[in-house]
């Protein structure tokens, strides 16, 4: 017998399984999947300002950092400002997907690619950003690489106000909507990489960025 | 991973007896449990968490209903997204399939995020005998398992046991570096040390905090990043998971997620949520070729449907541990395998044998405080309860126990004789308080005060009282 006959044949002996209530089962479980039943949620104000305010509010909460600027135009200039501020190097590794706007007007040097582990800023957008908790939404393609958001120090979001959802359940929604089937990699990013392993005292940087900025645009 | 449970008698006594250990608990003492509860009111009106665990284990008892037919649902999705799935038994399955795979795509080194499921297979030490070098990746498995594979003493917080300055004497001794003593600094050491790792690994082994079937997904979570980097960089990627694991859509993992950071580590949500689905696509950068799940049994099965089903609710958040007045005196390596705690109280012997871990269910004041901040309401007092019936019903107790059970029970069905033995009793008790409210050493049962006081009556029963106000002699 194989491990898989095995392993579900004593389950099946434990629920009297029979082929009169698996077929009952597989039709609820169709039914199950098409009506994505959604647990109780917190209270969150999805009034668009309102979103925006918490988003701001969660995401400073999990010790990452906000600007705000009107549109995409001008956040090159915002990601040179933060860098000099930080006192970092005006290079960076982009999103892909990224490449079109002008990095260069704002005397930063970026490269279109996935990160490498020497690379000390990494630029992504995002697919959506959650109020609820103030979380990063990347869902993984070719012009988005998911090592971008994970390997260098410091990481600089985009976040357009009008991707801004309120919980993950929005999230997920679209992303049937616009993408189909999941991508491989979606990844729920809230603030730097953490660690509270030595004597519960929480430290930043554990093995991904120890800085995350996110660049709000407002009219995006 | 070779159980100690038999031993927990000594087992305990040994933490008892450790200044060091006692010291270390004290410092950990509380802060998950102050930092959980302020979490919990970000969910809403007072009766919020409460409706959200009622919502998360009914969402579970469903799954573990049916859990051969969404089992067969979670393998229809990930094999359509190019995932391999496979099964195992036990943990020597677990070690044979893992070091296959590795064999399979040339593996000399795998990279881990935290499975406590490898814990359970001991897979370390079988990878190593096949050629293949693990590296734990999650800080505190990564000084447990540089502190010559030391076991973890709680399931999310593993070092709990450790002190700021064992951990840099570690670091110094094994890394042979400058010994540093601020935390920042060593973490940053770790994390150097084990880049390098990351990048030059071709597998990545990981374990799976839900099983998603609608996608045939895999939701791991990490406040580290390891997670995503075992999953994002070596091109090889094995899922080792319990069946139990499964839930139906991604609607229910949001339900979970707002539960199980809460009651873990007291965060909203962990830093790092990934819900990864299939092999990567010929034109993606990064992304592993070649996705393996491994599906475990290892005493899972034979819990479905049985009087103990609800333990497979579980999801691993450890909060039932961090509200445990035994946990927090004795520490987890007390209990003797991989799981600590109330969970690991009720998951030991139901894994590795009542008969072999027959302290464990003993060892609960039965508080319920684990019952309380439970997030999918299991209910550990009253299995607690189940595995002490069970070793009375397969005659697993001490001889004398069971003889004074049979000689009690005896007089119990015999009214009079019950009457008489009581009153002799509670002013034996009496007298041997000698007019203290405690009675400090037992004669009779002198191991029972060992550690503890015992309540000294008041010189009369019960049934005396009620009779002197009912108006009779």
């Amino acid at each position: 017998m194989t491990r898989r006959a095995d392993i579900l044949g004593r389950i099946r002996a434990k629920l009297n399984r029979n082929p009169e209530n698996a077929t009952a089962g597989r039709a609820a479980i169709e039914e199950t999947l098409a009506a994505r039943v959604q647990g109780p949620r917190p209270p969150v104000d999805t009034e668009k300002s309102a979103l925006v305010r918490r988003l701001i509010e969660k995401s400073l909460a999990q010790s990452s950092t906000v600007d705000t600027v009107a549109s995409d135009a001008e956040a090159p200039a915002a990601v040179a400002r933060y860098l000099a501020a930080q006192g970092l190097p005006l290079q960076a590794v982009v999103w892909p997907a990224l490449a079109g706007l002008d990095w260069a007007g704002a005397r930063l040097a970026v490269a279109a690619r996935g990160a490498r582990d020497a690379d000390p800023v990494g630029i992504t957008g995002c697919f959506c950003a959650i109020a609820e908790t103030g979380t990063l939404m990347l869902c993984g393609a070719p012009d988005t690489p998911a090592t971008v958001s994970l390997l260098p120090e410091t990481h600089i979001a985009l976040v357009p106000a009008s991707r801004i959802v309120a919980g993950m359940e929005e999230g997920f929604a679209l992303a049937r909507t616009e993408l189909g089937q999941l991508p491989r990699a979606v990844n729920f990013v809230s603030g730097p990489s953490r660690t509270g392993d030595i004597e519960q005292t929480i430290v930043l940087g554990a093995h991904g960025p120890y800085r995350v900025h996110l660049i709000l645009l407002a009219q995006d | 991973m070779e159980s100690r449970a038999h031993r927990f008698q000594a087992n305990a006594a040994d933490s008892l007896a450790n200044p060091v250990l006692q010291a270390n608990l004290r410092t950990a003492k509380g802060k998950f449990v102050d930092k959980r509860a302020i979490a919990l009111r970000e969910l809403g009106e007072a009766d919020a968490f409460e409706a959200t665990r009622e919502a998360a284990r009914a969402v579970r008892d469903s799954v573990l209903g049916d859990i051969d037919l969404w089992l067969e649902k979670f393998e229809e999705n990930a094999v359509a997204r190019g995932a391999a799935v496979l099964w195992a038994r036990d943990g020597a399955e677990i070690c044979r399939l893992v070091a296959e795979i590795g064999r399979r795509h040339g593996v000399a080194k795998a990279v881990k995020s935290k499975s406590m499921l490898s814990e359970e297979a001991g897979l370390n030490l079988a990878l190593e005998a096949s050629g293949i070098r693990p590296v734990e990746t999650d800080l505190g498995e990564y000084i447990l398992q540089i502190n010559r594979n030391e076991p973890p003493s709680h399931i999310i917080a593993p070092v709990v046991h450790k002190s700021l300055d064992e951990v840099a004497d570690l670091f110094h001794s094994v890394h042979k570096t400058p010994r540093k003593t601020e935390i920042p600094a060593l973490t940053r050491e770790a994390r150097e040390v084990l880049r390098e790792h990351f990048l030059t690994a071709e597998m990545g082994i990981s374990g799976g905090n839900f099983l998603i079937a609608e996608t045939g997904s895999v939701a791991l979570v990490t406040n580290e990043g390891n997670g995503r980097m075992v999953t994002t960089l070596p091109r090889v990627h094995v899922v080792i998971t319990g069946i139990e694991k499964v839930i139906p859509t991604l609607e229910d993992l949001c339900l979970l997620m707002r539960l199980l950071p809460r009651s873990a580590t007291g965060q909203s949500i962990s830093n790092y949520v990934s819900v990864l689905t299939g092999v990567k696509r010929p034109d993606e950068h990064d992304g592993p070729e070649h996705l393996y799940f491994i599906l475990v049994d290892n005493g899972r099965a034979d819990v479905v449907g049985s009087e103990f089903r609800d333990m497979l609710r579980c999801i691993r958040c450890g909060a039932c541990m961090n509200h445990c007045p035994v946990y927090q005196t004795i520490g987890g390596h007390a209990y003797g395998w991989v799981y600590p705690g109330p969970m690991g109280s009720v998951l030991t012997p139901l894994y590795t044998g009542i008969e072999n871990a027959i302290d464990l269910p003993q060892a609960a004041t039965l508080c319920n405080q684990c019952g309380v901040v439970c997030p999918v309401k299991i209910p550990l007092p009253d299995l607690l309860r189940k595995l002490r019936e069970k070793q009375v019903e397969r005659n697993l107790r001490p001889r004398f126990e069971r003889g004074a059970l049979k000689v009690w029970a005896w007089v119990a069905r015999h009214p009079t004789l019950y009457g008489i033995g009581a009153r002799l009793g509670v002013r034996y008790l009496k007298w041997l308080a000698g007019g203290k409210p405690s009675i400090a050493v037992l004669g009779t049962a002198p191991e029972w005060t060992k550690g503890r006081d015992f309540p000294a009556p008041e010189g009369r029963t019960f049934r005396e009282l009620y009779a002197r106000r009912r108006g009779k002699p």
